[in-house]
């Protein structure tokens, strides 16, 4: 019995080596052929190009998903802390059954039918109220991606609040703190590394979106600016993939993209672990 | 009573799998046509008219786009490789053979509230490459929006071949299907893109240009005075033996029968039928 456990635990194992050495068998050819800097610092993506010389710079893409996936935890992280503590504290038992069940109704709605929505209704919205050319920019794809991250972080958070020993507020209470005070300086610290495992989360989710992306942000492979066509480096990915002949410099650049998009997950998770780790060993 | 209800349930899940296996292997079979966005009216009417002569026959389309057909057909993971462009080079030295079921226009399309009726040839060029940038030098306002297609789009191909604006168009948006550019135009006011004339019949919300005072309908297209047009072209290995209902499908499409379907798209049936 023991050992199917140990087997099926190996399983999952397994398939996280076979994922990471693909990665990095797939994605190291078009670094040695093209050049690190070259591509990691390069701000021109033309794979295709044939009056050129093709050129791979993918600065534009890891730029964009970096300032599209912060924009999103700075709007997605306030708004989600401040509910979950007043679901979890603050409101009436009704109201609060009422939040979380549609918080869940959020977090089952599927990544495609956020983008259909945004590509019609908030699309054409930025694009009057901004009075541009084209709504479909970074701005509209860091909504779509606040909105998709919304259901993980309360959820998660609520359940760190949730768990705080009542014993703490109370104690903040009888020193003479009020109910906010103390949800913000006893509960929220105490809740720390579930609040931190949510916003990363969060993150992962929004650093690894592409369908929803791929609908409302424009692709066009731009240096990022907040009302400019922009490309992640996920749609990066899903919109060449399938005609990126085998074999060819273009696709070994798009496993590339992957690996720098893998790279990046494994340093924000690491990134928490530390967090986590230094904060247990100061309490 | 759980417990079989539940075993009932997935037994019935598990026999409906193996359904659809014994039926591919008793009757006629499957073609798996992959490819071209633009296609996909032309390709319905021809599929439907066939599995209706042919019942044991199931046709399926995938639409991902010219270059991801014409990969589908080399590396055969479809039967058809569906590209609305011609084969380049490269891809004939791989093996590939292309067969032309149709003709099809490639229409410039504004929203309905724009005030331009007709561009030169030209004008479209230049606008796509940034050297006309607003809707002032026509009699309307603002700037001009250019909405196109994915790198490996056959029209995207098609538009800048014969405008030739390789590799220079300036878009604002880079959507992955035909029917995305024309959803993205009737919601831009300003905008302008390009899209299969098939795919635009019947639209609302755009109004389809006229080229050098040409305009967009099949005779233009089949006498060549519609100059933005391409061939609807079926992408299959040069030499290979095909599956016998996949040759009866090509046969079909090429034949006489199929041209008023073709007509019924929206697209041209090319002058006479290839063998």
């Amino acid at each position: 019995m023991k050992m199917l456990f140990f087997l099926c635990g190996l399983v999952s194992v397994g398939f996280v080596l076979c994922i990471s050495i693909y990665l990095f068998v797939a994605g190291i050819p078009a670094f040695k052929v093209i050049g690190i800097s070259d591509m990691l610092f390069g701000k021109v993506w033309l794979p295709t190009a044939s009056t050129t010389e093709p050129s791979f710079g993918i600065l534009p893409f890891i730029l964009t998903s970096i300032w599209g996936t912060a924009g999103a935890i700075m709007i997605g992280v306030p708004i989600g802390l401040l509910t979950a503590i007043y679901v979890a504290k603050a409101a009436p038992k009704k109201v609060a059954t009422a939040i979380r069940t549609s918080v869940q109704l959020l977090a089952g709605i599927p990544s495609v039918v956020y983008g259909m929505i945004g590509m019609v209704v908030l699309v054409p919205l930025i694009q009057r109220t901004f009075d541009l050319t084209s709504g479909a920019t970074l701005m509209a794809a860091i909504i779509v991606l606040a909105i998709m991250i919304l259901p993980s972080i309360i959820n998660v958070s609520e359940t760190a609040l949730s768990a705080v020993p009542a014993e703490y507020e109370e104690a903040s209470m009888a020193l003479g703190a009020t109910k906010e005070e103390t949800w913000f300086r006893v509960t929220l610290p105490a809740a720390r590394s579930g609040v931190a495992t949510a916003i990363v989360l969060g993150i992962g989710r929004a650093i690894g979106e592409a369908m929803a992306i791929i609908m409302v942000s424009g692709n066009v492979a731009n240096m990022p600016g907040l009302f400019k066509s922009v490309r992640f480096m996920t749609t990066a990915i899903a919109s060449e993939m399938s005609y990126a002949a085998v074999g060819s410099l273009h696709r070994d650049a798009l496993f590339s993209i992957g690996l720098v998009l893998f790279l990046f997950i494994m340093l924000i998770n690491l990134g928490l672990k530390f967090f986590i780790r230094e904060k247990k060993e100061e309490t | 009573m759980k417990k079989l209800l539940s075993l009932i349930l997935t037994a019935i899940l598990c026999l409906s799998v193996m359904v659809g296996a014994t039926a591919q292997e008793a009757l006629s079979g499957s073609i798996a046509t992959d490819g071209s966005t633009s296609m996909e009216k032309v390709i319905g009417i021809l599929s439907e008219q066939f599995m209706i002569d042919n019942p044991d026959v199931a046709i399926t389309y995938n639409a991902t786009g010219s270059g991801t057909g014409v990969a589908a057909a080399l590396n055969g993971t479809a039967d058809i490789g569906l590209a609305s462009r011609a084969l380049k080079e490269e891809e004939v030295a791989q093996g590939l053979k292309s067969i032309v079921v149709a003709l099809d226009g490639i229409a410039i399309i504004v929203n309905e509230k724009c005030p331009v009726d007709n561009l030169t040839l030209q004008e479209v060029a230049d606008i796509f490459t940034g050297k006309i940038t607003s809707w002032k030098d026509f009699g309307g306002e603002g700037d001009i929006a250019c909405i196109g297609r994915e790198a490996g789009s056959g029209t995207r191909d098609g538009f800048e071949s014969i405008t030739k604006t390789k590799d220079a168009n300036k878009l604002v948006q880079e959507l992955t299907s035909t029917g995305a550019v024309i959803t993205a135009v009737a919601s831009n006011a300003s905008g302008i893109g390009y899209a299969s004339s098939s795919a635009v019949e019947g639209q609302e919300g755009i109004k389809v240009l006229t080229i050098d005072g040409v305009e967009c309908t099949e005779e233009n297209i089949a006498n060549g005075s519609y100059l933005i047009q391409r061939p609807f072209n079926l992408v299959v290995k040069e030499g290979a033996e095909l599956p016998k209902q996949v040759q009866a499908f090509i046969d079909f499409m090429l034949s006489e029968e199929a041209a008023p379907l073709v007509a019924k798209a929206g697209a041209v049936p090319p002058a006479q039928p290839e063998k």
